[in-house]
């Protein structure tokens, strides 16, 4: 504000501050607003990214000059796998994550993410993760076989040590920050926006972030799925990638690129977003062809999950398929085309700003089309059979993922840096830092996809002399080190302006979207007042919004009930549903956090004992976290009589929604169990498919039939006989059901060590059973919260976010046994 | 045949003596030159569309954009994408394993593992270790397999390279242009010994590659 806000002003902001803010102190631990969350996952990242910089020196030092044993072949095997590891895991998606965490709810008018407390949880899990992971290569056993964990190099013969495990479990427990931040993405984007935005007027960003949540959603099960099953082949001796006994190191290929692929795509998107939301600004226009954009997010999006085969192009698989995978990996190029030139219109028809984060977003566009062209390139075949695991690719992948990412990150921490600080960068320093990282960037880069043409494969130590790459590596290294010494800038560009920058006017960038009508520096609640969008471009079409947003002229200016709110909206029109009540400071998150990564810990060193406690407390944290939601008195306000009602008071408040998304999370992990299925049993050489399946048929379909009548019952309740009576026959139903499977399971006598049929058959009873149990478990917990009065006949919301995962339990059940049971007899035992 | 002195080297794709390395390097000096040419002509556009004016009005704007977006956004990398396949697939195509019109090519099976390359030839039972000879303007089809991890044969100056998967046996077809030694390496990471896991490849003429079995074999 231009003007010293008033009186009545600065007492509205202090009684939000108290409502919104953090704890004092540790305190702070518990914090899980989205802002607080949101920056703590950047500077996480920015650290893990220095790592991985740090990491990529000791390479190029290794590399400069031939011959060098300056680092032996097992460091390097270290040094490379964590390079990629960090920069991919611990770096680009986890900074994205909380740059769209920190950005989503200020841009679409919410004070905050509709799962506040899972945002804090992702971010622990992320935290903790990540310095297990890294704690490996302080004790010099980190991972050795390649970001990308080929079996049989990861496997536990060829690999024995810890390596691989810190790397499969270090992941898949960082994952679970992943899985989380796109659950809550997803649903704040539908579900909170202001009132007045739909879709058709919500900003670009917040449509790039919903494909990149999706994505995550779609995208992430895979590799949890192939790294449990790669954990379980190490630590137990099962079999699914090994070729004796049935299994195929092709399927780890597989289910790592069905992850791999989207996985650059879920990076490229939010940064492209970024892009899309400062050429407007500095074009000083809105974008031309919005419509195009969105349509090239969804087709980016679809088309992404059909590329995971060009990684694989050279293992032989039949040619039809390559060619199918060929144009496919070109078509990509529509849709980026289609972006490309859009922000070229849009630069064209505008009359342009030219301020620091537009050179880095101009950085951007020449060395990502760059990449851009050399992706065709290796999209092709023939051409891909040559290059394909040489230095031309490394350099491919760097000018796509440093181009396509980290130049618009930083675009976008200079553009968003006021709104943190409320001061603005310096200009000099800046350019100095863009221009060493760029021209530091391009000779490393460049001149290595010459290195890759002249021979020089990826992922070796070191090289003979005379190979004609000597000269080539040795300006890669110096390259490398100018890019450093341009990071090293920027850094100290960033920390000096906390200090010397000079002050922010409001809208410092002549911006259009809500973010910037929060007064500066950020504040804990964002707007003091949700306004009505009537404009995709708000702040230019409704500009009194900067002045009447703090001085509360909109909806829900009041504290009540010492609570924090925001408004639900309609997913599709934005209209005004309901009030969300969110969750204050909480300990919950860290406690399960620090619990999971005990079982982390156990299961690595492999006493599976305490790794028992460890699962068995941390399900009992999840548990008291549901016990305090809902219609907790602790979380739900008294029943208000305002036009809106509690969303607690509804029957399709986020939680259904979260449910709903978590779950197609959990349909993607299933659906890439039966591909491992259906693949390996075609295709592994040695796959035994016995005369007669193991599992007892009357016990499975007996006991799928108890599972059908408990949801018969179940249904009864949702729809409206709710009782303690009946929800408690339902859960003892159930647990006869559970009962009755796991007998058949422990009667099928499999030996999972032996044969890849009973390894893969181990894992969907264990599936299963996991399923039916939670689902019954969760069920028996109504029991005594409909006796508390928390659930009730008036009050369903809580069976109606269950009811979808009875839905899917039974639903995983019968396909089960269709393609577990029914498919292997149809076809005949033995095949 | 080069554009560029610096473009040889013994492990160089783009100094081939084969005839898919040679369809390779044609590739990309043609894909070079194509994509490389829309790259600067988009650089163009962009410090152009930095150095102008607004648009006029808003017709204008949206005139434009439909053009920029429908031509460079669709027409473009569509013509694009067709070019390059028309060209790609038929030279692809020619570097498979295809029948040989009169006679069947020459097997040579080759077996990897940490760090080395056992080669085995089928019909006279010569067995090598590291490296491979075969005789020039001959078909020969490599049987490519693993005894332990994942690894790739290629030999950049003949042709493309294939992994060799256990459980998997890919075949690699390659013909040599003209006699001399040829450098090959492991592509695939393979653990510690990665970098030094080499071989060569030694292209006779006919009459030296029967003199050459006859010496082994003797």
């Amino acid at each position: 504000m231009s003007q010293a806000p008033s009186a009545e002003q600065q007492a509205r902001h202090d009684r939000f501050e108290r409502v919104w803010g953090n704890r004092p102190g540790w305190g702070a631990l518990s914090a899980v607003n989205h802002t607080t969350v949101g920056l703590r996952f950047l500077v996480t990242g920015l650290a893990f990214f220095l790592v991985g910089g740090l990491l990529a020196m000791l390479i190029r030092t290794q590399l400069a000059l031939p011959e060098q044993e300056i680092i032996g072949a097992d460091l390097y095997n270290q040094l490379f796998t964590m390079h990629g590891t960090v920069m991919m895991f611990l770096f680009a998606i986890p900074v994205l994550e909380g740059a769209a965490m920190y950005l989503i709810p200020k841009m679409i008018g919410a004070r905050d993410l509709v799962f506040p407390r899972l945002s804090a949880l992702g971010y622990f899990c992320y935290l903790f993760g990540g310095l297990i992971i890294l704690s490996s290569l302080f004790l010099q056993i980190a991972p050795s076989s390649g970001w990308f964990m080929y079996t049989p190099l990861s496997s536990s013969e060829f690999s024995p040590g810890m390596g691989s495990d810190f790397w499969l479990l270090g992941i898949t427990f960082v994952e679970i920050s992943a899985i989380s931040a796109g659950v809550e993405l997803v649903v704040s984007i539908l579900r909170s926006r202001a009132p007045g935005m739909s879709l058709q007027r919500m900003p670009l960003f917040a449509w790039y972030i919903l494909a990149m949540a999706l994505m995550i959603i779609f995208g992430f099960p895979p590799l949890i799925l192939g790294s449990v099953l790669l954990e379980l082949e190490r630590a137990a001796g099962w079999v699914f990638f090994a070729v004796e006994g049935g299994g195929d190191p092709l399927l780890w290929q597989h289910l790592f690129w069905l992850f791999g692929h989207p996985e650059v795509y879920i990076i490229f998107l939010p940064a492209a977003g970024i892009v899309s939301t400062l050429i407007p600004v500095f074009a000083g226009r809105p974008i031309i062809g919005y419509r195009w954009v969105v349509l090239a997010i969804i087709m980016m999006g679809f088309v992404s999950f059909g590329l995971w085969v060009h990684h694989m192009f050279t293992v032989g698989i039949p040619q039809m398929a390559q060619a199918f995978f060929s144009v496919a990996s070109m078509l990509v190029a529509v849709p980026t085309a289609i972006q490309i030139f859009v922000w070229l219109a849009t630069l064209w028809a505008g009359k342009v700003r030219f301020h620091l984060p537009m050179l880095w977003v101009m950085g951007f566009l020449i060395v990502f089309v760059c990449g851009g062209l050399t992706g065709v390139m290796l999209a092709l075949v023939p051409f891909n059979w040559q290059l394909h695991d040489t230095h031309f690719v490394v350099a491919h992948m760097h000018y796509v993922l440093v181009g396509g990412m980290l130049f618009p990150l930083v675009a976008g921490l200079y553009y968003w840096l006021p709104h943190v600080s409320g001061r603005m960068p310096s200009d000099s320093m800046g350019r100095w830092g863009f221009w060493l990282f760029f021209i530091g960037f391009n000779m490393t880069f460049l001149l290595m996809h010459l290195t890759g043409l002249l021979g020089m494969p990826r992922r070796v130590y070191t090289y003979e002399a005379g190979l004609g790459w000597d000269w080539l590596n040795l300006l890669s290294s110096v390259g490398g080190f100018v890019m450093a010494v341009g990071v090293a800038t920027v850094i100290l560009d960033i920390v000096l302006h906390f200090r010397f920058g000079r002050r922010a006017a409001p809208n410092p960038w002549q911006a259009d979207t809500l973010e910037w009508a929060i007064p500066m520096p950020v504040n804990a609640y964002n707007f003091a007042s949700i306004p009505e969008i009537r404009s995709r471009h708000p702040l230019w079409d409704q500009p009194e919004l900067m002045q009447s947003i703090p001085a509360g002229e909109h909806r829900l200016s009041r504290i009540e009930d010492g609570r924090r709110d925001t408004i639900g909206s309609d997913a599709i029109s934005g209209e005004a549903r309901e009030v969300m009540h969110l969750p204050s400071n909480a300990w919950e998150p860290l406690v399960t956090a620090a619990l999971l990564a005990g079982l982390c810990l156990s299961l690595l060193l492999k006493t599976y004992t305490l790794a028992v406690v460890f699962a068995v407390l941390a399900l009992v944290a999840c548990l008291r976290w549901s016990w305090v939601n809902g219609l907790h008195p602790r979380m739900a306000p008294r029943d208000r009589s305002g036009e809106l009602p509690l969303h607690s008071r509804t029957t399709d408040g986020p939680g259904r929604w979260g449910m709903i998304v978590t779950l197609m999370a959990d349909g993607t992990l299933f659906a890439s169990l039966l591909f491992g299925w259906l693949y390996l049993w075609p295709v592994a050489p040695d796959w035994q498919m016995p005369e007669q399946s193991p599992l007892s048929v009357w016990g499975l379909l007996g006991s799928g039939l108890v599972l059908a009548g408990a949801l018969g019952l179940w249904w009864r309740q949702v729809q409206g006989a709710v009782s303690v009576g009946g929800l408690g026959l339902v859960t003892g139903v159930g647990l006869v059901h559970c009962i009755a499977l796991g007998l058949t399971a422990f009667d099928a006598g499999l030996a999972p060590g032996n044969s890849a049929h009973d390894s893969i058959l181990a894992v969907v009873l264990a599936y299963l059973i996991f399923h039916s149990g939670l689902t019954v478990l969760l069920t028996g917990l109504q029991v005594f919260r409909v006796r508390h009065g928390y659930t009730s006949r008036a009050l369903p919301y809580e069976l109606r976010v269950l009811h979808p995962l009875w839905g899917y339990t039974v639903a995983v059940y019968w396909i089960s046994v269709a393609v577990f049971l029914a498919l292997p007899a149809a076809f005949g035992g033995g095949a | 045949m080069l554009p560029l002195a610096g473009c040889s080297g013994p492990l160089s794709a783009l100094d081939p003596a084969g005839e898919s390395a040679r369809s390779a390097a044609w590739l990309w000096w043609g894909m070079l030159g194509l994509l490389g040419t829309i790259m600067l002509v988009v650089f163009a556009l962009w410090f152009l569309a930095l150095r102008r004016g607004p648009a006029k009005t808003e017709a204008d704007a949206g005139r434009t954009a439909r053009w920029w977006i429908i031509g460079g956004g669709l027409v473009l990398p569509m013509t694009v994408i067709v070019l390059i396949l028309a060209f790609g697939i038929p030279l692809g195509q020619r570097m498979l394993p295809l029948p040989v019109a009169g006679g069947e090519p020459l097997q040579i099976n080759v077996t990897a593992r940490q760090w080395q390359w056992q080669v085995n030839y089928p019909d006279t039972g010569i067995r090598l270790t590291d490296e491979v000879h075969i005789p020039v303007n001959t078909p020969v089809d490599l049987h490519l397999a693993s005894d332990d991890v994942v690894h790739s044969f290629w030999v950049p100056r003949l042709g493309g390279k294939l992994d060799m998967i256990p459980g998997h046996t890919n075949v690699l077809r390659l013909q040599a242009d003209e006699p001399g030694t040829y450098r090959g390496q492991c592509a695939e990471f393979c653990g510690t010994g990665h970098a030094h896991m080499q071989f060569r490849v030694v292209v006779h003429d006919q009459a030296g590659f029967r003199r050459w079995q006859q010496g082994v074999r003797e």
